[in-house]
């Protein structure tokens, strides 16, 4: 039997025993039927809930309670009633769950203590650091990105390189700067020598000065070369270029082209290792990262000092017109109408050639051929080519230069005649070693040889002004930059030499040993502002000399009036010199 | 990185020179040719005195850097040389 719905009626039947005990229980009035009503229905519900009941005490307790209400309910209704409510309040208490507390903690974030001053220059620094990004961002905005990983990649490795190349560069500059002060107080007191020593005596040696020795410069992997060139920086005025190499004609090896700072004495800044000796070198005036060297097998090059690399930017080949003997002699000029930086070189093929820096070639062009001019018959054609082994610009006239031959002969030319010499000079009876033009007097040129003579001359002249002879083979004359009268000469027997010709016409106002007699001078040069000179021998050193006073002379002047400063004053002085040679020839005429 | 590793072997070589000390911005060493205890010591206070005196320069004139520091003392010279990241400390004694 499946029971789907059962629901306990309330209902009681009329006649049966229940309803009668009911209806005695109430025994109620009939005007409160709503009320009996209630009560019957409450009375009905309670005696079937009674039995549902627990306890009696329960029963009893609501009788007793209710028979109050009952009580009040009977005045108004007569007979008591007992009240079948049974009130009973039911509780129960659950079991209190014990309490646990149950707490987790997180690992506390990294922390550190970070501390700094706002001061002026970190904000400033903020700022710079904001504009870069912001150009950084600029400029990558410009440049299209073609696909967005390779960007994100390239990101990183910049990032990586630029921290890297910080770092790198950043020790770089710091090690040089080390570098220069450790040495500087190593070398203490020749720097102070230079800078502040004057000779005190020379004011009593009337007509003598003295060179005080200040720094030598050598190199390890120079020592079996002799320097065969040297040149001023124009732009860093400490700084000066050596080529090296070797005269010999039967031992000819590798070359070196180093830069040697006087800030630095103990280390070369460049080092170039070329591989046939450096003959000769220049430094561009204006753009003092360009040398243009020449080489002992006839090539010439140009290294640019600002490029990382140990090989020149140009070089010339056989294909491109090199010289088939040594370069004697290399030059720069002023850059063209094209703006192409351009050098001249002179060579023992008797070639002059015009090198032109065109893009990345280097384009030659013939200048003058130094032919040899043969007394034979009319017509016959001079096809054999002196050799030149020096040669040297005008300073103010462009198109005018020098040349000095290996037979003694000098050649003036002009960049525009190509065939003829405008003038030759018989200067020497060896090879003219070095010709050079006054820095202030436009006539006038010095030169010097193997004949042991340096002789002076004026360009429109013949014959030489001044003679003088050495004794020894002459390696390298050079006028100084701050007189039009002052040269020096250095000789193979280990003497410089130098004159000053407003003070001794005849006789040199210094003539001193600077190096042991074993090592011949080969080279000399003045530096533009400071009162030094370097000197470079067959054994690659590099000797760097003060002049002292007397040899610096400026022109005496009377009391009260100014110092007058300039070339003229120079020209002047030249000028008179000459005026006091000319004049016993006219005399003499 | 070769050039700057030939550069101090040089300057190691160099009359006088007791050591040299390659320290990072924070004031540790990361290269050295003394011993440990001296050149963490050298380290910490040169660092000091490089804010110190990097601070003072800047301060007149933001635009105005260090570029080198020399101390002389009694005994001996102390030159540093800061840049952004790394300073260069090298200890000689110039009358040796």
């Amino acid at each position: 039997m499946a029971v789907h719905f059962v629901l306990e009626g309330s209902l009681v039947y009329q006649d049966s025993d229940d309803s009668r005990s009911l209806k005695d229980k109430k025994g109620p009035p009939e005007e409160n039927t709503a009320d009996d009503t209630k009560a019957e229905s409450d009375e009905e519900t309670k005696p079937q809930a009674s039995p549902a009941e627990d306890g009696g005490d329960v029963e009893d307790a609501c009788k007793e309670d209710r028979p109050d209400s009952a009580a009040s309910k009977a005045d108004e209704k007569g007979p008591k009633l007992t009240n079948k409510f049974n009130f009973s309040e039911r509780a129960s208490q659950t079991l209190n769950n014990p309490l646990r507390e149950k707490s987790c903690q997180t690992e506390p974030p990294p922390r550190s203590i970070f501390s700094a001053m706002a001061n002026q220059w970190e904000i400033y620094d903020a700022y710079h650091k904001e504009l870069q990004k912001q150009e950084k961002n600029k400029e990558k905005q410009k440049a299209p990105c073609s696909k967005k990983d390779d960007d994100k990649s390239k990101k990183k490795d910049m990032w990586l390189e630029t921290l890297s190349d910080d770092v790198i560069t950043n020790l770089s500059k710091a090690t040089k700067i080390i570098e220069r002060m450790v040495n500087q107080n190593t070398f203490d007191d020749i720097a102070q020598d230079f800078k502040y020593f004057e000779d005190e005596s020379d004011k009593f040696r009337d007509e003598e000065g003295t060179l005080l020795p200040l720094w030598k410069f050598q190199h390890d992997k120079a020592k079996k070369l002799s320097v065969t060139a040297l040149c001023w920086n124009s732009k860093y005025q400490d700084m000066f270029a050596v080529g090296m190499g070797s005269y010999d004609f039967s031992n000819q090896g590798h070359g070196m082209v180093a830069f040697y700072t006087l800030k630095n004495p103990s280390y070369p800044e460049y080092i170039y290792a070329t591989n046939s000796s450096v003959l000769c070198l220049d430094i561009h005036e204006q753009h003092s990262f360009l040398v243009a060297v020449g080489f002992y097998d006839g090539c010439v090059a140009v290294y640019n000092l600002k490029e990382t690399g140990a090989e020149p930017v140009y070089k010339s080949t056989a294909k491109t017109g090199k010289h088939t003997d040594p370069v004697w002699q290399v030059c720069w000029q002023n850059d063209d109408m094209d703006n192409n930086h351009n050098f001249y070189s002179v060579s023992s093929d008797g070639r002059v050639v015009s090198w032109t820096l065109v893009k990345n070639e280097l384009v030659y062009t013939d200048i003058i051929r130094l032919s040899v001019v043969s007394d034979g018959p009319e017509g016959a054609q001079p096809h054999s080519f002196t050799c030149g082994t020096s040669f040297d610009f005008h300073k103010q006239i462009d198109y005018l230069f020098l040349v000095g031959t290996e037979e003694g002969k000098i050649h003036k030319c002009s960049k525009t005649y190509s065939s003829q010499f405008l003038e030759t000079y018989d200067a020497h009876s060896m090879a003219v070693d070095a010709v050079k033009w006054n820095h202030y007097h436009p006539n006038v040129f010095i030169s010097c040889s193997s004949d042991m003579t340096v002789r002076l001359w004026d360009h429109t002249i013949n014959t030489p002004l001044f003679t003088f002879d050495l004794n020894a083979a002459v390696g390298d004359v050079a006028w100084s930059p701050y007189s039009s009268t002052v040269f020096a000469a250095v000789t193979t027997n280990g003497r410089v030499h130098v004159f000053d010709l407003s003070i001794n016409k005849y006789e040199a106002v210094c003539q001193q040993v600077v190096v042991a007699k074993k090592n011949k001078l080969t080279h000399i040069r003045f530096n533009p502002i400071h009162p030094i000179i370097i000197l470079g021998d067959d054994r690659g050193y590099v000797t760097s000399l003060k002049l002292s006073p007397n040899l610096r002379k400026q022109p005496k002047l009377k009391k009260g009036q100014e110092l007058p400063k300039g070339p003229e004053v120079e020209v002047a002085k030249m000028e008179k010199l000459l005026s006091l040679l000319r004049e016993p020839e006219q005399s003499s005429i | 990185m070769a050039e700057v590793e030939e550069t101090l072997k040089r300057i190691q070589s160099q009359k006088g020179v007791q050591g040299i000390i390659i320290a990072n911005s924070e004031g540790i060493p990361i290269k050295t040719t003394l011993d440990n205890s001296s050149t963490v010591q050298y380290a910490a206070l040169i660092h000091q005195l490089v804010m110190k005196a990097r601070s003072t320069i800047r301060d007149m004139d933001p635009q105005n850097d260090l570029t080198f520091l020399r101390v002389r003392s009694k005994k001996n010279e102390i030159m540093i040389a800061p840049d952004k990241d790394y300073f260069l400390i090298v200890i000689q004694n110039p009358s040796d």
